[in-house]
């Protein structure tokens, strides 16, 4: 494949990713009439939500009768320290029950409750047992779900095709452009919707538990296109990861162990996490290690629990902060972590709830779980941040781009609950595809603009011709450590002004690299366009964290340590790009609606009440 | 056995289709590393352009596929600890792409035959009403099938598709895994029995349980699929009992 030419495609609507945001969009968009296309970088049924462990979050109330929208709601806004966007959490936990049913129609095949119906379990944040899910590879349930869907309702694939440009028309989006992986050859699209499914950007940090693809593409696609970001300075560390052996540091180790019971130790052998107990979560969690195991007793017979949830379960910011502290005031494991055990599950039980785990410790780090403890640690793992977006339609501040999934943002505000993610996928997913469908079917269909094409050709194409310099590998190599050193879980305005110049550094690197001359499936060539992506949305984050004085949820700040609601709790920044220029401010957050707030006080004084039956209540 | 700072010899398949060779890398290793850590520091260090498809790298997406000292694996759960026990001393460890399929280039092959197969296969049809009831050893059986990660390696180490070529008339490994997994479901209505002899071949299979040997997801692929998509094709077309039976009870089902 020589030359710059380019093929041609016209569709109503593309969706670019094919994880489980994506195809849900595509699923949807293609029900309601619109021609359209998935352009994905990877084989189909691979993205990263294969890799979602715990489960899925929706109020079905199966396990626990209790559980309801206004709870979930409540959780949500709780967990995201009262910076998510009211609207999406409303129509996130109202929704999320029937995507969930609605993927067992399509095939998915969830652990049951001893009734027969969709079981759930419980997980950090939530007040009742809520997550649906398939053992602990729930992911790769829900992907392989749509996926099979996906293929029989006339949805166009290109696989193995990255988008590199948003084509443009005054304001609105009109198309994209690709290069194909396999051939190195390129296709312009026009399209009049473009629903930005493409995940997240944590591949940006050394130690992550995120797959390749985690480059940041659509964030760095909608920053280019002029789309405002939010939130872009909450990144979710979560609080297990792998530590041991180096090569597998940073993947995940699910939450939904500490759901069934996992304890956290540190060298002293201490239950630490009874001593992190935030204000805002005291009296809801247990204050013994007695009454933590009784809960877990409780739970896995499945009864409905009597006393209040072990510590283990806080939300993952406050446990990886706490993590982090342990290890520095030298009560670590021997690899720098905390101790996770499981043991007292038993062989049986943690093979049957926990397989994937139970391989991934024995195969990779040769670990038996059911004997020995986890070395365990925090792990970059979720972007809360990301494309603003209008909680109903999902589109962003450029007409006809649509954003859904972990690029979107609002739904998370400073953290994230573990099992929110995939409810996300499944909610906004198909509401960004009914959307864009919906604003497709008043258009004609948009020109594709030869020249914008031809200058994203040429710079797709410069890096093969530069003849010398530095393997992008290493450049990849050393700005994620930069970024885990600088922008990690705590940070300071030294390390992070740092940072920035640093990435400016980085950028010109990676302007001046050398892949090599082949097209076909070159990867120094395919990272060494993501390294682009890569240093502008690590800018942003930065730039973000810089200006954020204050210590929120996936956000901590070593020089200022604690919240500042009286600024901070009532603001949000937004960053985009103006003449190749990264912009920042501030923007005030709309005061909740009334019967919502109504709603939070009604569950708010349930859970007081229920955790002073349960013996709490301080 | 710590193999940190020792100097490992590669062999690695690089070029395209017919004018693929191999090419000898050496690398220094780190402490628990796995074959695609190595081939990700070739490519880093020495040869950018070098083709290798991987996503998650934790065992779970099924991209990373190749054979390693000949044994087909996934390179991201392939401990260097195990390979280099298994290689003789002084001998490169040997990585090549996955022989059934057309090559693309160095480690990469083209493997959208099993999504072309898998788009001919009538999706689950259950009942319309939502909120459904099975049990959780019906729910296990099925499960059972769906955590297959479509690392194909069961499709590239069958001998009806490496060795004969059958592509155009049997499903291979992973599409009847698929298929039984419809086909068991507690609450699927569509028959697809016909189809299962007839389009997709099951009879091909000899049971030399190939696929199930080196299934990374531990897959009963030859026992749990596909004996009991043969036994099925069996009680629908071979069992004189059911023969009478459907005479007798006027009851209609296709063939």
């Amino acid at each position: 494949m020589a030359g710059s030419g380019y093929d041609e495609h016209e569709y109503d609507v593309i969706v670019i990713g094919a994880g489980g945001a994506g195809l849900r969009a595509a699923i949807e968009s293609a029900r309601q009439g619109a021609k359209t296309a998935i352009i994905t970088k990877s084989l189909l049924g691979k993205a990263h939500t294969v890799m979602a462990e715990g489960g899925c979050a929706a109020a079905l109330a199966n396990a626990d009768d209790r559980d309801g929208w206004k709870v979930h709601f409540h959780d949500t806004m709780k967990g995201s320290k009262y910076l998510a966007d009211w609207r999406m959490a409303e129509l996130h936990a109202k929704e999320a029950p029937d995507r969930v049913r609605e993927l067992e129609q399509w095939g998915a095949v969830f652990d049951r409750t001893p009734s027969h119906v969709i079981n759930q379990r419980n997980f950090g944040g939530h007040t009742f047992p809520r997550l649906a899910h398939v053992g602990d590879s729930t992911g790769l349930e829900i992907i392989r779900t749509l996926q099979e869907r996906g293929i029989h309702e006339g949805i166009d694939m290109f696989t193995e095709y990255t988008v590199r440009h948003l084509l443009k028309e005054g304001d609105r989006v009109t198309g994209c452009v690709a290069y194909g992986r396999v051939k190195g050859d390129f296709k312009a699209f026009s399209a009049k919707s473009i629903v930005l499914a493409t995940g997240g950007i944590t591949r940006c940090w050394t130690v992550c538990s995120g797959s390749w693809e985690y480059t940041g593409d659509g964030h760095a696609l909608a920053l280019w296109a002029g789309a405002e970001l939010r939130d872009m300075e909450f990144v979710q560390f979560h609080p297990t990861g792998m530590v041991w052996p180096p090569s597998v540091r940073g993947i995940l180790v699910t939450e939904g162990v500490r759901g069934e019971g996992g304890r956290l130790f540190n060298n002293q052998m201490e239950r630490f996490m009874f001593e992190y107990v935030p204000e805002m979560f005291r009296g809801d969690h247990a204050e013994t290690e007695a009454e933590a195991d009784t809960w877990v007793e409780e739970v896995v017979s499945g009864k409905i629990a009597t006393v209040r949830r072990p510590p283990e379960l806080l939300t993952r910011d406050v446990v990886a902060k706490a993590i982090n502290e342990e290890v520095k005031a030298g009560r670590g494991s021997p690899h720098g972590g905390a101790f996770l055990d499981i043991s007292h599950r038993g062989k049986e039980a943690i093979q049957k709830k926990l397989p994937s785990m139970y391989h991934q410790f024995m195969e990779l780090a040769g670990v038996d779980i059911s004997e020995e403890m986890m070395e365990v640690g925090p792990t970059a793992h979720y972007v809360m941040g990301g494309v603003r977006v209008d909680p109903l339609t999902q589109e962003s501040t450029v007409p006809g781009l649509y954003a859904c999934g972990e690029i979107a943002s609002g739904l998370h505000g400073a953290n994230r609950l573990g099992g929110n993610s995939l409810s996300d996928l499944i909610v906004f997913g198909k509401r960004a595809g009914e959307h864009a469908a919906q604003r497709a079917r008043n258009l004609a269909p948009p020109r594709i603009d030869e020249d914008q094409v031809k200058a994203s050709i040429a710079t797709m194409l410069e890096p093969l011709q530069r003849g010398e310099g530095e393997n992008p590998g290493l450049i990849y190599d050393e700005m994620r450590d930069m970024m885990q050193a600088k922008v990690g879980i705590i940070r300071t305005k030294e390390e992070l002004e740092e940072a920035l110049e640093d990435l400016k550094a980085f950028r010109a690197r990676a302007d001046a690299c050398f892949p090599g001359t082949d097209r076909r499936y070159n990867s120094g060539w395919h990272q060494a366009l993501d390294l682009i992506n890569m240093a502008d949305i690590s800018t942003v984050a930065a730039l973000a964290a810089l200006t954020r004085e204050e210590s929120r949820g996936g956000h901590t700040r070593d020089d200022f340590p604690v919240p500042d609601e009286s600024h901070w709790g009532q603001h949000l920044n937004i960053v985009w790009m103006e003449d190749g220029d990264i912009k920042i401010r501030q923007e005030r957050i709309e005061p909740i609606r009334h019967d919502l707030q109504v709603s939070l006080d009604e569950v708010k004084a349930m859970i007081k009440e229920r955790a002073e039956e349960q013996g709490g209540g301080k | 056995m710590s193999l940190k700072g020792r100097k490992q010899a590669f062999r690695v398949t690089r070029g395209i289709g017919e004018g693929a060779d191999m090419q000898d890398y050496e690398i220094e290793l780190d402490e628990g590393m796995v074959v695609l850590d190595c081939v990700h520091r070739i490519q880093y260090e020495q040869e950018p352009e070098l083709a290798v498809r991987w996503n998650c790298k934790a065992g779970k997406c099924g991209s990373c596929s190749a054979e390693i000292n000949g044994r087909p694996r996934l390179m991201c759960m392939t401990r260097m600890s195990d390979v280099v026990k298994e290689t003789p001393k002084g001998v490169p460890i040997e990585i090549r792409p996955m022989k059934a399929f057309p090559h693309i280039k160095d480690l990469v092959t083209d493997v959208s035959w099993n999504y072309e197969v898998a788009q001919r296969i009538a999706p689950i049809k259950g009942p319309e009403e939502a909120n459904w009831k099975f049990n959780q050893t019906e729910a296990h059986r099925v499960q059972h099938f769906r955590e297959c990660i479509e690392c194909f390696l069961c499709v590239n180490t069958c001998h009806v598709l490496r060795d004969h070529q059958e592509f155009d008339a049997f499903a291979g490994p992973r599409n009847l895994v698929r298929l039984a997994q419809y086909e068991m479901h507690p609450l699927d209505e569509e028959d697809r029995i016909p189809e299962i002899r007839k389009e997709f071949g099951v009879e091909y299979c000899n049971i030399t349980r190939c696929c199930t040997e080196v299934c990374p997801a531990g897959i009963q692929i030859t026992d749990d699929a596909i004996i009991q998509l043969k036994e099925r094709v069996v009680d629908r077309y071979y069992d004189p009992l059911q023969r009478i039976w459907r005479v007798i009870s006027g009851k209609k089902v296709r063939m």
